[in-house]
């Protein structure tokens, strides 16, 4: 009975036990799976390092580190998640940064709907404005902010549907469910350009940087593996992988 | 001429249905039979309950099923008792007789509505009519199931072994009733009984059914009188036959009933002088003698003759039909004497001969 | 009161939408029910698979396939479009649509199980009592399988007040039409907004809680019947 309580325990901790050597567990914020798919690979490539992510959005993956998951590091989609856990002593505060500053785009699956101005938005010519929850998530409020910015917020409300997340809010414009709305460039763009219907780049001033804040989680505080992930999404190769991908950075 | 003429060929697996019959629409008919023995697969395709993909049905005329009609169940003019009686437990007593009485058509002009209150007078059920069916007893249940069936004023009432789910207690109180609806009834009855008794006490007409064909077909007396029957009903073979109760003796609490040309005592069980009645006679009750047999405590002894011998079920036995008045074969009342093939030989019994018989018993039914 | 008005609002709605949908699968549950409780087709199992599949399926399964659908480019989209309705996602209608399929085995396997446990007799006692098919149906069929209809409906009732994932993904999250009490719990855990969750998530628990003692204290009477 006790050894297979000890089995247990070890194979529940197996991944923090083995962090020693080289591993590491971390929570990524589900917007940016794709390029921390690409970035880990180089990472592991690059360093010998083994690394472990889970994708999910930030205030469940926030949650879950509240309640004991065994991350190590946390790489959100806002600023505040990564903030709070500083201030609660489950994070590092020295390591924080920012990793990505996202770009919005008001876009549509039509690839003739929006012009490269804005335009189409001025005009109001669609019955359904997808945007993430502002409340839940920073490309939500950057896009009140835009419409604010605009003098549209007013005109925009009763068109207004919700995501739960940016990734939600993509998926009803891309089955058209809502003519158009604010989504992530990373969401559009493939190769630097927009892959695929119509899209017009907010200008930042429009409205308050959508920054992404990664921080170490106390776990992976003397975690080697870890430290050098985060010394390596600050290089020059990171940099170059996170732009691709519509994200700008530091 | 008022027939059921029924035709029925169903195939299953292990078991066929396959009849061809003129029913008499009049009196009781009983189908007789064990289980198993398609009696009620064809009650069931009578009432249409089973849709059997050869038939052909016609009821006074009126076609029920052939080639090209179907009368569904509901549009026949029957009333339909289960042997379950299958009342409707979410309706009172009242509820369920008036569910059918309330849907069923007036009847056409001149003839009489069989009323609702009649159905609960002869079923004697009135005091039950607030009862939810979980509230009665099984004999009662049964007699509901009954009245319910006669409320919808039928032009025929199908009776799927009305007793048959009721211990030997609730039985007897039912039969009363059921001995009311052959009396005071205008209207056919379809009846499938397993039991020798009620039939012989209700039946008029009666089908004898083995594995799903009708073995024989015809009144009651003649066919429980055929000697290629009784095999088949063993133990119970024996006559039915109809009388009058002529006489009745106080002193010894006997009843003398008149049956064609033959007297019979039996006990008094309380009829009236002059009533109509039915007793039975088995044929193991019989015995045959070439004289007149005095000192002896049987009480009925009558002068027969000898219409037929035929073998019976053990090789020891034989059986004798005989017609009990002396008057012509087809006049007189037929019965079944069960002997032994010794006794046949040493008695020399051959058709045409007289001979006095002892019955060692008659029931009064 | 301990609610915002939002949390009303949202709960208000929830019961809206949950008392639609129950009275819509009464509709369409029973024949549904009717058919499978009584056929021999071949059909019995697919039919009653796909009525089933709610069950084992994620919501979010559900709800994507709805999303498609109902959206310009589905088949039901454009059904609705050319019947001048528009588009059901991010509309109350949409989310009882969505809410029927979802509840829809809620519905139909207890009156199904129902009609199934009368048997043919009461029915043919019905028929040669001059009741046409239909009205055996009725009175017959329909107040014998009653204590079914009544677990039906209170599971139907509460598995949609219960619903979440479908009504995310089809919802919009558009408050006083499309944001229930679901949903607005996972806003409030998603902002760290606990406090709010914990009374609105309490009121749902004791809601559902109260609803199935009273369905487990009222199953062992209806026996007795």
């Amino acid at each position: 009975m006790k050894s297979l309580r000890t089995l247990t325990l070890a194979l529940a901790f197996g991944a923090a036990a083995n962090a020693s050597a080289g591993e590491g567990q971390i929570a990524v914020a589900a917007n940016f799976t794709a390029p921390m798919k690409e970035i880990i690979a180089a990472f592991e490539a690059d360093s010998g390092h083994k690394i472990q992510a889970s994708y999910g959005s930030t205030g469940k993956l926030y949650a879950q580190i509240k309640n004991g998951a065994p991350f190590e590091a946390l790489l959100a989609a806002d600023q505040k998640r990564p903030a709070l856990l500083a201030e609660e002593d489950l994070g590092e505060p020295d390591s924080l940064f920012t990793y990505a500053i996202g770009t919005l785009v008001f876009w549509s699956a039509d690839p003739d709907f929006v012009d490269s101005d804005g335009e189409a938005l001025n005009k109001g010519d669609f019955d359904k404005l997808s945007i993430a929850n502002p409340k839940l998530a920073p490309y939500g409020e950057a896009a009140i902010q835009t419409l604010e910015a605009l003098g549209l917020k007013e005109a925009m409300e009763p068109k207004l549907v919700m995501g739960e997340n940016i990734a939600q809010t993509y998926q009803f414009v891309d089955t058209e469910n809502a003519e158009v709305g604010f989504v992530a460039l990373s969401q559009v763009m493939e190769g630097g350009e927009i892959k695929k219907g119509s899209g017009w780049i907010v200008p930042g001033e429009m409205h308050a940087p959508i920054s992404q804040d990664a921080i170490i989680l106390s776990s992976g505080a003397d975690n080697p593996a870890i430290k050098d992930l985060f010394g390596y999404l600050k290089s020059e190769k990171a940099h170059a992988i996170i732009q691709s991908y519509g994200y700008e950075t530091k | 001429m008022t027939t059921l003429d029924v035709r029925f060929r169903v195939d299953w697996p292990g078991f066929t249905l396959d009849v061809d019959e003129s029913l008499p629409a009049r009196g009781v008919t009983a189908l007789f039979g064990h289980s198993g023995s398609g009696k009620t697969t064809l009650l069931r395709c009578i009432a249409g309950l089973e849709h059997a993909a050869e038939g052909r049905l016609r009821f006074n005329g009126e076609t029920w099923q052939d080639a090209d009609t179907w009368v569904p169940t509901h549009q026949r003019p029957i009333g339909y008792v289960f042997q379950e009686a299958s009342l409707f437990p979410h309706l009172s007593v009242l509820g369920n007789l008036r569910y059918g009485q309330r849907r069923s058509a007036a009847p056409p002009p001149g003839e009489r509505r069989f009323s609702l209150e009649h159905a609960i007078e002869l079923l004697g059920i009135g005091h039950l009519l607030k009862r939810k069916p979980g509230a009665l007893s099984g004999g009662e249940r049964q007699r509901v199931g009954i009245a319910r069936a006669l409320a919808v004023n039928p032009r025929i009432l199908l009776m799927d072994e009305p007793l048959a789910s009721l211990d030997l207690k609730r039985k007897q109180e039912i039969l009363p009733y059921l001995e009311r609806l052959h009396d005071e009834l205008a209207i056919p009855v379809l009846y499938v009984s397993h039991a020798p008794d009620e039939v012989a006490r209700l039946a008029d007409h009666l089908v004898v059914m083995e594995g799903g064909r009708a073995l024989a077909s015809g009144p009651l007396n003649d066919t429980l009188a055929r000697l290629d029957l009784p095999i088949r009903l063993g133990e119970d073979a024996g006559v039915v036959l109809d009388g009058i109760v002529a006489e009745r003796d106080e002193h010894w609490h006997l009843l003398r009933v008149q049956c064609g040309g033959a007297s019979l005592w039996v006990r008094d069980t309380g009829v009236g002088v002059g009533d109509h009645v039915r007793v039975r006679i088995l044929a193991r009750d019989i015995s045959i003698a070439h004289q007149p047999v005095t000192g002896t405590s049987i009480l009925n002894a009558l002068h027969a003759k000898v219409v037929s011998l035929g073998d019976d079920s053990h090789p020891a036995l034989s059986l004798v039909k005989l017609c009990v008045d002396g008057a012509d074969d087809d006049e007189g009342a037929p019965v079944l004497a069960r002997v032994t093939r010794r006794s046949a030989d040493q008695l020399a019994l051959a058709p045409g001969m007289t001979v006095w018989i002892q019955i060692k018993a008659v029931a009064l039914l | 009161m301990f609610l915002t008005d939002t949390d009303i609002q949202a709960i208000l709605l929830t019961l809206r939408l949950a008392a639609v949908t129950t009275v819509i699968l009464f509709f369409v549950g029973t024949p549904i029910a009717w058919w499978l409780s009584r056929t021999r087709s071949r059909w019995k199992g697919p039919i009653g698979a796909v009525v089933a599949l709610p069950l084992v399926l994620p919501p979010s399964v559900l709800g994507f396939y709805l999303l498609v659908t109902m959206g310009p480019n589905g088949p039901v989209g454009q059904l609705t479009q050319a019947l001048g309705i528009g588009l059901l996602p991010f509309t109350f209608w949409g989310l009882v649509v969505g809410s029927v399929f979802y509840s829809m085995p809620f519905m139909v396997q207890p009156v199904q199980n129902a009609f199934e446990a009368i048997g043919e007799r009461p029915l043919e006692a019905a028929a040669t009592l001059r009741a046409s098919p239909l009205d055996r149906f009725f009175t017959v069929a329909l107040p014998l399988a009653l204590p079914g209809f009544i677990t039906a409906g209170i599971l139907s009732f509460a598995h949609t007040v219960g619903e979440f994932g479908v009504v995310l993904m089809i919802g919009g999250n558009i408050p006083g039409v499309t944001r229930v009490a679901s949903v607005q719990i996972y806003d409030y855990v998603e902002a760290l907004e606990y406090g709010n969750a914990h009374r609105l998530a309490a009121v749902l628990l004791t809601f559902s809680f109260l609803v199935l003692l009273a369905l487990y204290a009222w199953r062992p009477q209806q026996r007795k019947l």
